[in-house]
């Protein structure tokens, strides 16, 4: 039978299990999944084979690191484009996550510099101290993830700018932590656009992290958090709980690009 | 009859801005989607809740 291995066409024993094409510590993904040795292989599976801790080929890498997502999942994702509005603890986590599924163009945007106070919670080193966000966010993508386009914009959004500035985008992301800027968002964007929003509010402090939850509250706009934990003196921000929120956020960008909706 | 935030209520004919006030909104920290649109935070004072209408409105807190 015809299977391919690592994108090469090869013809093998009709019954033939995986173990027959692989040695005992390679991994083998079949669309998105880490399958078991023993499995019996079939016609036409697309099958790859990952030597565990060596550094493949440049031409194989990108095959290796989209592989555990799915079929589905990456032409989702290769050749859509998302903006994230602020890359402070919510935008900095969501920006790693976007470029790790492989969203293909990624706008960043802020006008801040990374200093110590962010690093409780936000996708920095101390090297960053100093630097743009915008431009440890891009250094930082680019060692995650190589293959997908990054677009930065070190400025302050507001209502006359940022139209303009997420045209390309298919979803926008809302990771301010201003909550006048949340609203100017959502305005602009939802009155002014046919574009998906994926906003937050209420991701403060140690409640339940059961609290933080996805809703979809207007027709594209879905807000994600507990709807009350503002950040304020004794409600700190903390990465456990905005990195829960992070997820969430980037777990809905991903279900819009599948056409997934939530209640 | 009227829907805000998916709860029926009968408050025909008050004025928006007066309801967002008794509620203690902050005009600057919502956004509104009337009767499945957006509205512009420019056209909260020519809005008088009529019945039938559904109002959405979103109220967010600080921290990101």
């Amino acid at each position: 039978m015809k299977v391919i291995i690592n994108s090469v066409e090869q013809n093998i024993d009709n019954a033939a299990v995986i173990s027959d094409i692989c040695t005992e510590s390679d991994v083998v993904i079949i669309d998105g999944y880490n399958v078991d040795h023993s499995m019996k292989i079939s016609d036409g599976m697309d099958i790859l084979v990952v030597k565990r801790g060596a550094m493949p080929t440049e031409a194989m890498l990108k095959k290796m690191m989209q592989s555990r997502n799915g079929n589905l999942v990456n032409s989702a994702v290769e050749n859509a484009c998302v903006a994230i509005c602020g890359l402070g603890g919510l935008g900095s986590n969501i920006a790693s996550m976007l470029a790790r599924l492989g969203v293909g163009k990624l706008i960043l945007i802020d006008f801040d510099t990374v200093e110590p106070t962010n690093l409780n919670r936000q996708d920095y080193y101390i090297s960053d101290i100093g630097r743009s966000k915008t431009q440890a966010t891009c250094d930082r993508l680019s060692k995650i993830n190589p293959y997908i386009t990054l677009i930065s914009h070190k400025i302050t959004l507001t209502a006359d700018n940022i139209v303009d500035i997420i045209d390309d985008a298919d979803v926008v992301v809302e990771a301010f932590d201003n909550p006048e800027c949340k609203a100017m968002l959502v305005d602009s964007i939802i009155g002014g656009t046919n574009k998906y929003v994926v906003a937050s509010s209420g991701m403060a402090g140690y409640n339940s992290s059961n609290d933080i939850v996805t809703k979809k509250v207007f027709n594209r706009l879905y807000v994600v958090g507990d709807g009350t934990s503002e950040a304020d003196i004794g409600s700190g921000l903390m990465s456990p709980r905005v990195c829960i929120n992070a997820g969430h956020q980037s777990n809905m960008v991903l279900r819009i690009l599948l056409g997934k909706s939530e209640e | 009859m009227i829907k805000i935030n998916g709860v029926e209520k009968h408050i025909c004919g008050v004025k928006l801005t007066d309801y967002l006030a008794g509620e203690k909104y902050s005009t600057m920290r919502i956004a509104i989607e009337y009767n499945g649109e957006i509205l512009p935070k420019s056209q909260y004072a020519e809005i008088t809740i009529a019945d039938g209408d559904s109002i959405e409105i979103v109220c967010f807190v600080g921290g990101g």
